[in-house]
């Protein structure tokens, strides 16, 4: 039996079935906001001091003893209803306002502006570095040395005679006055030499760098150049020592299918002489040997010039160009273009060879 | 060098279908290098045939021309046409219109019928022309790509032929014959013969060679000839100028009679020019044997030749009608006359062979090739003669090549030969090396066999005998370069073969890695390029005015720089002293190809020259110079220290949607010094600086800790920027890298990190505006003491509340203890007298 306590529709506290009533209206009030607003509305209207369930948990404070633990409990267990649906409503609203306004954030990925850039190596440094580090693998160490030389450095100590032809042979660039003896050395030799006379045998010397001759610019020339040299001197060094540096060195480079050449050739810094040809199987016009470098056995005259004893000690030695390299191993059509200082060229290769 | 087949064939056994590229892939392998075939009938294709001129009609033309309209022969008189094809007439005579002039009816002529091809891709057919068909051309040798003559068409009988009218034309000039160009290197000078090249060709194919000079029956002894003498008083290193003159003397010659087409087409082949008969006959014995020889008119001749150093301004007439001024150290050959020649080099316009010479003096004599190099240097006359005598030539084949001359002159020019002969001079001692059993093994890293050793270097022409455990090798009298275990070891390994060496990998002592230097270079260069900067390397020759610009910071001090003797270009004829100048060509270059915001650096030597410039002297080779000499040789090398520098012009980046780029300003290339010091971890101290390539205003001069100056960054200045055409407001820095380099401490010491909290503090100074902000606050860094963790400055002010002629600094300090955490007392104690410094300094008072 319904007992309806005076006042304005409070529901009774101990009135199960209109506190049930009560609840189930409050829960669908909960469950039918689709907005946090509306959910906001929901629960004042139903959880709020004028609502029913506050109303009827009120008058509990006026219920005779004995009847206020029964509905206490009645109210407690309902009102934990109302609470629950409200709080799960909340959660599940509040995830789908994340989402909206995640989706609402969505920009075009694709139209990104391009703030910050990498700039790029020059392609030359790089793969002298890359080269450098091949030989430091092997335990050999970079030389450096002058771009503007002494004659000596240069010529003499190399074994290159005052009248012989092979001293005209290298278009040289002089620096004035003549008498001075200076000049902008012609290939990185002179460096071998330095390290020679500053180092202690065994040496083993790669020499990287800047060398100059007196051609003009075009497709497959320049004044300017890099070359590399490798210096070794140790008791017993042949020749067979010097093919087996230079295809590991090519195995490095172009990959284990690498094969290399020698040719005979004349150097007045080596004896025997050789002409290194690398097997280029992606030449234009079909597979085919490709000049690399020079190569040979260290002339005696050299050992001694560097105060080395030849009966003692022999040695072998290098030199391929970068800028031929690159042009074969990377496919530069056009040695103007390793020159001109076009942005567009090194960037395209960015920090990587 | 280039080889004709057909010459190479006489001396070796060259297989019948090889081509010039065969060939040149077998010299290859004993070390010649392929340069180029030279072959005619790549560009000149049949038929060409033999005709003979039946009638010529001449016809005047409007254009005041007379064209002649010609009946020629092409086949035998009776015989039938069996060539066919457009244009060909069946009867044997063509119509062919001709507009040259220097034949007549009967001459036989070389007739290109329609179907030829000649150089230039000129294809012959029947064509409509001045009112005829012509069917053909009378052809010239310019035109069958054989000689340079203008003069109009060929008659082969003014080069002495008469040969079958309908012959094949081409087989008769011996236009089937082809040459390989091959890349002499220059301590070979026997190669430049085909005797040298034809014993090369046996060593690389395994097969037998006839020796040229063997065919050749020389007089053992020559007596009773003209007169010569050998009188070098100055030697060069002690090396008589000649030490060996041969002398033969020819007469009756006709000097006007044709070289046979054989011999022009090889020296043709070869690249050289008919001359005249004489002349041909010379080079073409210089080719065939090595020995250079030379034909003097006898009748020009006036007493004894002798050979001797010029006199202090002695001129001649060479060959090429110049007059020359003789050094005191050229060799010369004279006679009674004075100078007729420059030994080697060129002989005298006066001697030399004409139409109307009947009697010839042949020389051929053995020069020193130093002395023949420094005559030609110096005269600037580089000749076949020079080119093989400088690398020397065989002293035992000058008589046998003088012979060869005579008998060349007999034979062809119907001379006949004196009995009698001159035979001077002094055989040089024969070369003798010792060669050690094991050594060319060691060096080689092939175990040759002992008859591997001895029958490579017979090969060669060497005689081997026995000594100890090895052998005395005697080198060949034409191999002068061929005077060591080592030269000897290279010849073993040629013809055994350089593909026989294996590869063994020797194993390097443990290695130091990259130097530090090297490894601050490669991180320096590295950080800026990841940092949006591209990496260029420009060359380093410039004007003197941009080393005056951009390589001394005071207008007006002119930069000492190298200078190049010979630059490529005058202008740009001095060493960089300054990056820069190469960095804004490369952003100029940029610019001009549409790409205006740059952000370019390179790292590179400049050249700084001292006092001292190189060595007035240079020690010689082969020896260790001492340690006193080579200090010498240190010094003299100028000072080259690595350079870094940067050029930016432009934004930062490309304009994009939602994206406005910023313009470069000065305190970008600030930036780039600093990111660069803090990449090696070295201070780098900023002031006010000035430079006259910068912005008066807006320079940055960059130091280190120790007040050493390492370079300038900021503005470009803005009359300079005009001047080279750049764009306004483009920046740029410059330091010295290797000072930044040797900056760098070689250990750091870590600094203990505090977890305590920090105490943040303002303030906010107002120093007169001239007060540099950096000066401030290192006041401010000195007054704060120990609790300072770090400063910055955040605000500069100038205007409305602040007096005239100061500015407000703002600072935000931020101190933390090592060991507690600060109280605020503490943090403002430190900050009053932090800016107590700062007023004693400055005058500066918190606003």
């Amino acid at each position: 039996m319904t007992e309806t306590l005076p006042g304005a529709g409070v529901p009774n506290p101990l009135d199960e079935a209109a506190i049930t009533a009560a609840v189930d209206q409050a829960v669908a009030a909960i469950a039918a906001a689709s907005t946090l607003d509306e959910l906001k509305a929901a629960r004042l209207a139903h959880t709020g001091e004028k609502s029913a369930l506050s109303l009827a948990n009120r008058e509990i404070g006026g219920l005779p003893k004995d009847q206020k633990a029964a509905a206490g409990k009645l109210m407690g267990s309902s009102r934990g209803r109302v609470n629950k649906a409200l709080a799960d409503r909340t959660a599940e609203l509040e995830a789908e306002n994340d989402a909206r306004i995640l989706v609402e954030e969505t920009v075009d990925v694709t139209a990104a502006p391009r703030r910050r850039r990498a700039g790029a190596r020059h392609p030359l440094s790089t793969l002298q570095e890359r080269v450098a580090d091949i030989f430091v693998g092997m335990g050999w160490e970079i030389a450096e040395g002058p771009e503007v030389e002494s004659e000596w450095f240069n010529f003499d100590a190399l074994n290159f005679k005052p009248d012989h032809p092979a001293r005209e042979m290298q278009d040289t660039f002089f620096v004035e006055p003549p008498e001075a003896h200076l000049l902008m050395r012609t290939h990185t030799s002179p460096v071998q030499v330095r390290s020679m006379l500053e180092r202690e045998v065994p040496i083993y010397v790669l020499c990287p760098g800047k060398v100059f001759r007196t051609d003009e610019l075009d497709a497959t020339h320049t004044p300017v150049f890099h070359q590399f040299e490798g210096l070794a001197i140790d008791k017993k060094l042949s020749m067979a020592d010097l093919r087996g540096t230079l295809e590991h060195f090519a195995r490095q480079m172009f990959g284990d299918e690498a094969q290399i050449r020698l040719r005979p050739n004349y150097f007045p810094f080596t004896e025997p002489s050789a002409e290194l040809d690398i097997w280029h199987p992606g030449a234009k016009g079909g597979p085919s040997w490709i000049e690399w470098g020079g190569c040979g056995m260290v002339n005696p005259n050299v050992l001694r010039a560097a105060g080395i004893d030849p009966d003692i000690y022999s040695g072998f030695a290098f030199g391929m160009g970068i800028e031929r390299t690159l042009m074969f191993r990377n496919e530069v059509g056009d040695m103007r273009d390793m020159i001109e200082g076009d942005v567009r060229f090194s960037e395209h290769f960015g920090m990587e060879i | 060098m280039r080889i004709p087949l057909s010459w190479l064939r006489e001396f070796a056994q060259v297989p019948a279908g090889a081509t010039a590229e065969d060939v040149m892939a077998d010299l290859v392998k004993v070390g010649f290098e392929e340069e180029a075939v030279h072959r005619p009938t790549d560009a000149l294709h049949g038929p060409i045939v033999v005709g003979q001129v039946l009638s010529i009609v001449k016809e005047p033309q409007t254009n005041g021309k007379t064209i002649n309209w010609c009946q020629v022969r092409v086949v035998p008189e009776g015989q039938q046409q069996s060539l066919t094809g457009e244009g060909i007439d069946p009867s044997g005579v063509q119509g062919i219109i001709c507009g040259a002039h220097n034949f007549v009816e009967g001459d036989k002529v070389v007739v290109t019928l329609p179907g030829a091809v000649l150089p230039g891709d000129f294809h012959i057919s029947a064509r409509k022309t001045y009112g005829h068909l012509s069917a053909g051309m009378i052809a010239s040798v310019r035109e069958l790509g054989i000689g340079e003559d203008h003069d109009g068409i060929l008659v082969l009988s003014r080069i002495g032929l008469d040969p079958e009218i309908g012959a094949d034309a081409m087989e008769l000039l011996d236009l089937y014959d082809e040459a390989a160009e091959i890349n002499v290197t220059p301590d070979r000078g026997y190669a430049f013969s085909i005797r040298g090249v034809a014993r090369e060709y046996a060593h690389a194919t395994g097969t037998s060679f006839t020796d040229p000079a063997s065919r050749v029956q020389a007089p053992a002894a020559l007596a009773g000839g003209y007169g010569v003498k050998l009188n070098d008083d100055a030697p060069i290193y002690g090396k008589p100028g000649c030490d060996r003159f041969v002398a033969r003397t020819v007469r009756g010659v006709d000097a006007t009679k044709p070289p046979p087409p054989w011999m022009t087409s090889r020296l043709r082949l070869a690249g050289i020019r008919s001359i005249s008969l004489p002349v041909d006959i010379s080079n073409y014995v210089m080719l065939e044997l090595g020995q250079p020889t030379h034909c003097y008119d006898l009748d020009k001749l006036s007493g004894d030749i002798v050979v001797r150093r010029a006199v202090a301004g002695e001129k001649l007439r060479t060959l090429d009608e110049k007059e020359r001024s003789l050094d005191v150290e050229d060799l010369l050959i004279t006679d009674g006359s004075g100078a007729i020649g420059i030994a080697g080099v060129m002989g005298g316009a006066a001697t030399e062979v004409s139409d109307t010479t009947t009697s010839v003096l042949v020389e051929a004599a053995h020069f020193d090739e130093v002395s023949i190099g420094r005559s030609r240097r110096r005269h600037k006359l580089p000749s076949e003669a020079s080119k093989r005598f400088e690398r020397g030539v065989d002293w035992q084949v000058a008589g046998i090549a003088a012979q060869r001359v005579v008998d060349l002159l007999v034979e062809l020019a119907g001379g006949t030969a004196d009995e009698a002969g001159t035979d001077v001079g002094t055989a040089p001692d024969a070369v003798t090396v010792e060669l050690p059993a094991a050594f060319a093994a060691e060096r080689i890293g092939i175990d040759f066999t002992e008859e591997q050793i001895i029958t490579s270097l017979e090969d060669l022409g060497a005689v081997v005998a026995p000594a100890g455990s090895g052998w005395t090798v005697t080198a060949p009298s034409w191999r002068n370069d061929l005077e060591t275990k080592e030269d000897l070891t290279e010849e073993i390994a040629r013809l055994v073969g350089y593909d026989k060496i294996p590869a063994s990998l020797p194993v390097a002592p443990p290695g130091r890695g990259l130097t530090r230097v090297q490894q601050q270079r490669r991180r320096l260069v590295q950080a800026l390029a990841a940092s949006g900067l591209t990496e260029v390397l420009a060359y380093p020759f410039v004007s003197k005015a941009a080393n005056d610009t951009f390589g001394v910071s005071t207008e007006g001090s002119p930069r000492r720089a190298l200078k190049l003797a010979n630059p490529i270009s005058e202008e740009q004829g001095y060493l960089r002293t300054s990056i820069l100048p190469g960095l804004i060509d490369v952003a100029k270059r940029n610019h001009s190809r549409g790409f205006r915001d740059l952000a370019l650096f390179e790292a590179g030597l400049v050249f700084l020259p001292g006092d001292t410039l190189g060595t007035a002297s240079i020690p010689p080779l082969g020896i260790r110079p001492s340690d006193e000499v080579l200090d010498g040789l240190y010094d003299g090398v100028p000072d080259q220290p690595l350079y870094l520098a940067a050029v930016l012009t432009g934004h930062d980046s490309p304009a994009a949607a939602g994206h406005t780029p910023r313009a470069w300003d000065w305190a970008d290339a600030l930036d780039i010094a600093r990111i660069a010091g803090d990449v090696l971890g070295v201070e780098i101290v900023v002031s006010q600086g000035r430079h006259q390539a910068f912005h008066p205003g807006r320079t940055a001069q960059l130091a280190l800790r120790t007040g050493e100056v390492l370079g300038y960054a900021g503005e470009l200045h803005p009359k300079l920027l005009a001047a080279h055409d750049m764009p306004a407001r483009s920046v740029a820095l410059e330091f010295n890298a290797d000072a930044l380099f040797e900056a760098a401490a070689d250990v750091i010491v870590a600094r203990h990190i505090s977890t305590y909290p920090v105490a943040s503090q303002d303030v906010a100074l107002v120093v007169p505006q001239e007060v540099p902000a950096e000066d401030v606050l290192a006041a401010l860094r000195e007054g704060a003491g120990a609790l300072l963790e770090d400063v910055a400055l955040f605000d500069v002010y100038a205007g409305k509340g602040i007096e005239e002629g100061k500015k407000s600094l703002a600072f935000s300090l931020r101190f933390r203890a090592d060991d507690r955490t600060l109280t605020a007392d503490e943090a403002s104690a430190a900050r009053e007298s932090a800016v107590a410094v700062a007023h004693e300094r400055f005058g500066a008072v918190q606003r």
